[in-house]
């Protein structure tokens, strides 16, 4: 299955962005061959508003089942679960660190959005 | 005559100006506007205890999805340039609370799927006090496109001699919204530091959008001298330097209009007034 995960840089050494709509890259990780692409956010990184649902909107056609991030505002929360991906928020760590709390059950998925909007 | 009343930030005493302006010109025997434009806190309403003879409602046009004709093709998602609509598998999502009304997603729309329903904002609240007119717009909590309520005060505005203008704190998108078209501006500050960084930042809105302006300096008689070097070295004219003193303090917290209250105070607003309809200041 494919999960998106915020990062502060391109590999998966890198530390999990805790900003979702600002996130600097989506990094999205097929779990089952261990395989990832990034695709950077720049384009919602100076967004005046709106960041966090056209981030939400691009993590929905990236094709991922799930995000891995720091903190979810309420409308990237309603946009996700349009779009039937779970959130995680919560993690922390290295982006590798992340899929393995994941893998391993330890990370909770949010029923609702965990701050207010304009962390988005 | 349009004069805006407006300062960097709030507590200046920036209604306290504007009201007193209001009511003397008011009584004074000119046809004469108040307009609040202050609609996320509108409070000269406190101290010119209008009755209010009329309420509408203030609306907004919102784009609506019609889900039996949308491809969910994702155009309207890319034209809205406030990010406000997200178009997610079979679901096409828009935040009014984002939305701009600008009409662009039903522009680019194939299906012809989205059409335009006016949603409530806020309410329009006009009235008199005394000889005064008075017009507000109140926002409803949680909406924070102020805009088109600002818009909606004007508009709504009487014709008459002498419209005042007390526009919301701050230099963004719902002051500059309030200034426009207006013939004067009114900076209203105080002898800070913060009070002359928040002037600076006013000055450059000014002068971004052409505007006449001057500056009214309140509590003159307290805080530093740097407001007055600032306005030397800018060659900006101090229409006004209101002193600080119990009374006023007194009178705003019983809600009073200063000008009725405090002899020495409706002086300089009397003085500021004459110069501000005079236009000699440029
Ligand atoms: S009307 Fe303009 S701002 Fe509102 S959703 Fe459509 S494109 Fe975006
Ligand atoms: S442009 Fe029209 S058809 Fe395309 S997604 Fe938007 S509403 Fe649907």
């Amino acid at each position: 299955m494919k999960v998106a995960v915020t990062a502060q840089g391109a590999d998966l050494d890198s530390p999990v962005d805790p900003r979702f709509g600002r996130a600097k890259y989506f990094l999205l990780v097929d779990t089952d061959s261990g395989e990832f692409t990034a695709h950077d956010n720049v384009q919602n990184l100076n967004a005046l508003q709106g960041a966090g649902i056209q981030a939400a909107q691009a993590v929905v056609n990236l094709g991922a089942q799930a995000v891995l991030t720091g903190n979810v505002g309420p409308k990237a929360f309603t946009t996700l679960q349009a779009g039937q991906v779970a959130i995680y928020p919560h993690a922390s760590g290295t982006v590798r660190q992340a899929v393995e709390q994941w893998r391993s059950g330890n990370l909770q998925p949010a029923a609702k959005a965990n701050v207010e909007g304009h962390w988005s | 005559m349009k004069i805006a009343i407006a300062s960097g930030k709030g507590g200046t005493g920036k209604t306290t100006i504007a009201t007193s302006l209001a009511h003397l010109a008011a009584t004074d025997g000119r046809t004469v506007a108040y307009l609040d434009c202050d609609v996320e806190e509108p409070n000269g309403h406190l101290f010119l205890k209008p009755q209010i003879l009329r309420e509408e409602p203030i609306n907004k046009l919102i784009p609506v999805v019609d889900a039996d004709r949308c491809t969910h093709c994702g155009l309207c998602s890319q034209a809205c340039r406030f990010g406000a609509i997200a178009c997610v598998g079979q679901q096409t999502l828009i935040f009014t609370e984002l939305c701009h009304s600008c009409g662009g997603c039903l522009l680019v729309c194939p299906q012809e799927a989205i059409r335009e329903v006016p949603k409530p904002i806020g309410l329009l609240r006009i009235g008199t006090s005394g000889p005064l007119q008075f017009v507000e717009g109140v926002l409803n909590v949680g909406e924070a496109m102020s805009p088109p309520a600002i818009h909606a005060v004007k508009d709504a505005a009487p014709d008459v001699d002498l419209t005042i203008l007390d526009c919301p704190p701050g230099t963004s998108c719902p002051v500059i919204e309030s200034v426009r078209g207006c013939d004067h501006l009114l900076l209203v500050t105080e002898p800070t530091p913060f009070g002359l960084n928040d002037l600076k930042l006013a000055v450059e809105m000014a002068r971004a959008l052409k505007l006449r302006f001057g500056v009214a300096v309140n509590r003159a008689n307290t805080g530093d001298r740097e407001v007055w070097s600032y306005c030397r070295r800018q060659r900006i004219d101090i229409l006004a330097e209101i002193p600080d003193d119990r009374a006023v303090a007194e009178a705003y917290s019983r809600g009073e209009i200063v000008v009725e209250s405090v002899p020495q105070v409706a002086e300089c607003i009397r003085s500021l007034l004459e110069t501000l309809q005079s236009g000699a200041p440029a």
